[in-house]
């Protein structure tokens, strides 16, 4: 099947322009005509769904949180880019369409991040419209601070909690539209399949958490915001109920998942400290615009470290590598994400890793603290120092924070054109759900961006396109695609409560996380991949003899939820395995160590992957089949990333 | 460390709850609350005994989700945190450790711990936002915000909506909760077109869910994981007070 990107012609910065104005539109009184479904109310789903509605078309929004406001944007920290060059130090679109394209290590669309980097500024002054309180200067005008990847200072932020403040934003005009009746929400309901009538996207089929009840929903598209997969890795920064599902059921009934094996692997995360261990917690990226990163210089003074017989504050300046800074002087501390975690893993591989572990590095605020004084270092990031003192017990203004990457954010997602359509037509996807924006490697405050853009200001046009084109007619709810869908959840449903096996759900999902951490995670071979594959083969039918899942259907069944969605991520596993083996080039977050520089840094073969990897379902264990849409740079001049 | 846990655990809101005893066993110290709780269900399901449900999402203190009523108090005994920042090494080995779910009559109980908090959206449907559709805004820097107002409004902005407000109040007072929100648009600039009707038709959601009036104790303040303060229910009331002595046709043509 051959793929079109859909991307308009024209030169580079008039192509949306130019698009928007092509797109067919759907008249004032037929808007009401049209019944939208969106699933997820994250940055992404929340701001779809509300803008939507505004426009006049009848939304129905499903979230399997008790309330939408605790989609798991709510938990992004740093900030959100935008091209305002408020600072005047050199920004533009331009630039950050560049450094966005460079930092995903030239693997995402031109004509995607160009539109993103055009849009940014319009989400800044949405939000602000709303009420979100972003930080400000003394004279009432926005703040701004940098991140990696970047040299200027793009990023607007609300404390420690920009996430949680843009997410109530859009959570509050999606709440205005429920007021007015334009969203009708679903809250603790969980979609289990996508409902595809003669090729078409036309509903979904979902489960209540509260009753177990099976139902039927018809719309005239049906739009995926439903995050990211990073809990296939079991620890994450993910929420846990953060889950694939949606996205692979709708990939099973025929929407391409494009680049799987794309993660991203936060470098600032405080690290693991056993098995009970649910989940991981991310440092914010903005801590390294103070913070300094380094380990100790020699294997004796690591020991001594680990071995708790001297502290951190005790190793000299001298006997201490900031290897950030040694070995990219221009970006230092803020070197893109994937490069400061492979950086911190070769430190811990060198057998230089601090704490008891071993497996963590320093982020150390000492000079900060005497630069700028204790208050001003509180000041801006109080709530993250407090809640690494939560969890660690140490207190990080006295002493170093450790910290080690973990599984943040996946690149990878559901294959879409310019118009955020799946190839399926009427299924749409937004925000992480989707693959498109972020290349290999996303640059840190670009996930919010990336969401809010999407949702408030491309699907909102793109959207009219497609339902002008099949027109208001209502949707068959008889079809009979929608019984049939509806009694394959039901006997699937059936299928895992008769699990009556001997191991828990938890466990296989922990054994699993365990192989993709050990041979898809930041650094894979074909060996490795191999293997990993095999597996994940014996997991997954290990699972479906001896899992235990208890309870019925009828009722709050947490044990069936999680059974649900660790089948999903057995299945995942190894398309991401697959995926990883294929790509048989390092690029971004995606580092096989077969292909490196000299300099261990991530080496690509254009000539060979300059591809997005879109793969096609073809049956229950069978291979995936690969299609591949070329990338073409007409803009960018493809060269090796350089952040010295 | 063993620890014996006496858990609240109903079936559902038609049926009566009791509370049950359970050991927990080798816990970790570094083990959050939610983590023990993960430990002891996975013990139940390999008895084949139904785990215990419990509300929890994020698992970083910020989504909201978790609740919990620890020892008497929302969230565990410590302050400033969720039950999910909570760690073992809190308790002792050997301590008793009661856990209940929120009680409020506007919060039934779904199952076990967790509640039914749907309220808390719906006052916010009520009115808790700036009316402005996508687009067509002015430049962010138009609005001119003193850093002090922003700040304060941020503050106001940082609550969870978690309920421990409620949990924690002899009243099941919500106020803490709708005035966080309307003091933050009370605050903005942006706020202020719909401030007085905002006010108004939030407080009458929040009473028509049932939740009760507010008597000063302060338990709210004391047990809020984000420490919003009581100053926000002062605000809220003269908004409200003034509202209601001078504003109220302003509000009813803004109710449109």
């Amino acid at each position: 099947m051959s793929l079109s990107a859909k991307i308009p012609e024209g030169p580079l910065a008039e192509k949306w322009s130019k698009h928007k104005f092509d797109l067919k539109l759907v008249n004032p009184a037929n808007k009401r005509k049209y019944d939208i479904i969106v699933v997820g109310t994250g940055l992404a789903g929340a701001s779809a769904a509300a803008s939507l509605a505004e426009l006049g078309y009848n939304v129905k929004a499903f979230c399997f949180q008790d309330s939408p406001r605790r989609a798991h944007s709510i938990a992004a920290q740093g900030g959100i880019n935008a091209a305002k060059n408020y600072q005047n130090d050199g920004d533009s679109v331009y630039r950050l369409f560049y450094d966005t394209i460079k930092g995903g290590d030239y693997r995402a669309r031109e004509a995607n991040v160009y539109r993103l980097a055009e849009v940014s500024v319009n989400i800044i002054d949405q939000c602000v419209a709303q009420g979100v309180p972003f930080a400000r200067e003394y004279g009432g005008l926005l703040d701004n601070r940098s991140f990696g990847g970047a040299q200027v200072s793009r990023t607007f932020y609300a404390r420690g909690q920009t996430g949680q403040q843009l997410l109530l934003g859009a959570y509050s005009a999606l709440n205005r539209q429920i007021h007015h009746g334009k969203v009708k929400m679903y809250t603790r309901t969980e979609m289990l399949d996508v409902v595809v009538v003669d090729g078409k996207a036309e509903g979904i089929i979902t489960r209540s958490l509260t009753t177990g009840e099976i139902d039927t929903h018809t719309g005239h598209a049906v739009l995926l915001c439903t995050g990211g997969y990073g809990n296939v890795f079991y620890l994450s920064t993910n929420a846990a109920g953060s889950n694939v599902t949606a996205a692979w059921r709708a990939h099973k009934r025929g929407a391409f998942f494009a680049n799987p094996c794309y993660t991203q692997i936060h470098p600032t995360c405080i690290p693991v400290t056993g098995d009970h261990q649910s989940k991981l917690t991310l440092m914010s990226e903005s801590l390294r615009n103070d913070g300094r990163v380094w380990a100790p210089k020699t294997h004796a003074i690591a020991e001594q470290l680990r071995k708790g017989a001297i502290k951190a504050a005790q190793v000299g300046e001298a006997d201490r590598d900031y290897f950030l800074e040694r070995k990219y002087p221009s970006f230092g501390n803020l070197v893109p994400r994937d490069v400061a975690s492979r950086n911190a893993k070769e430190m811990v591989d060198d057998g230089r890793g601090v704490g008891a572990s071993g497996v963590a590095v320093f982020l150390d605020f000492a000079d900060a603290i005497t630069r700028l004084g204790k208050d001003a270092v509180a000041a801006k990031y109080g709530n993250l120092f407090d809640m690494y003192y939560q969890i660690t017990d140490e207190d990080p203004y006295s002493q170093p924070m450790r910290i080690y990457p973990a599984v943040h954010y996946t690149m990878g997602g559901l294959w879409v054109d310019y118009n955020l359509s799946t190839n399926v037509p009427g299924l749409y996807a937004l925000g992480e759900c989707n693959f498109s924006d972020h290349g290999a490697n996303r640059l840190g405050a670009s996930a919010l961006m990336q969401g809010l853009s999407d949702g408030y200001f491309v699907i909102p046009y793109t959207l009219g396109d497609y339902l002008a084109t099949i027109g208001p007619k209502a949707v068959d709810a008889n079809h009979p695609a929608f019984a049939q869908t509806k009694k394959d959840v039901t006997d699937y449903i059936a299928k895992l409560l008769a699990l009556r096996g001997t191991k828990t759900v938890n466990e296989y999902h922990r054994d699993l996380g365990h192989i993709m951490w050990e041979y898809c995670g930041m650094a894979r071979t074909a060996e490795g991949l191999t293997k990993a594959k095999g597996l994940i083969q014996a997991l997954r039918a290990d699972f479906w003899k001896n899992a235990i899942v208890l309870g019925d259907n009828e009722e709050v069944n947490a044990s069936l939820e999680k059974a649900g969605r660790v089948a999903d991520f057995l299945e995942l596993g190894e398309l991401m395995v697959d995926d990883a083996l294929m790509r048989n080039e390092s690029c971004g977050g995606h580092f096989r160590l077969e292909s490196q520089t000299p300099e261990g840094e991530a080496l690509r073969d254009d000539e060979h992957f300059a591809f997005v990897a879109a793969w096609e379902y073809t049956g229950d264990n069978q291979p995936e089949k690969l299609n591949k849409e070329a990338l073409e740079f007409e803009y960018v001049h493809l060269t090796q990333r350089n952040y010295k | 460390m063993n620890l014996t846990l006496k858990v609240w655990r109903q079936k559902n809101a038609q049926t009566a709850g009791k509370f049950v005893t359970y050991q927990a066993e080798g816990i970790s110290p570094d083990m959050s609350f939610l983590e023990m709780l993960d430990v002891v269900n996975e013990s139940l399901i390999h008895k084949n005994d139904e785990p215990i449900h419990f509300d929890h999402d994020c698992r970083e203190g910020i989504c909201g989700m978790c609740s919990l009523y620890i020892n008497g108090h929302p969230h565990g005994p410590k302050r400033a945190i969720t039950t999910c920042q909570l760690h073992m090494r809190t308790f002792h080995d050997g301590q008793t450790i009661t856990i209940e779910p929120w009680r409020a009559a506007p919060f039934p109980v779904i199952k076990d711990l967790a509640v039914d908090r749907s309220a808390f959206d719906r006052i916010q449907q009520a009115g808790g936002y700036v009316s402005v559709n996508t687009g067509g805004v002015p430049d962010a820097n138009e609005i001119l915000i003193p850093k002090v107002i922003a700040d304060e409004a941020f503050n106001s902005a940082t609550c969870i909506g978690c309920g421990a407000c409620v949990a924690a109040c002899k009243n099941a007072s919500a106020m803490l909760f709708v005035s966080a929100k309307v003091s933050q648009f009370a605050l903005l600039p942006q706020g202020q077109p719909e401030r007085y009707s905002r006010a108004q038709s939030m407080v009458a959601q929040m009473d028509a869910e049932g939740f009760g009036n507010c008597t000063n104790t302060g338990a709210c303040e004391a047990e809020c994981p984000k420490e919003i303060s009581l100053t926000n229910i002062s605000r809220m009331n003269n908004d409200y007070l003034s509202a209601k002595l001078f504003r109220e046709e302003h509000a009813h043509e803004n109710n449109g």
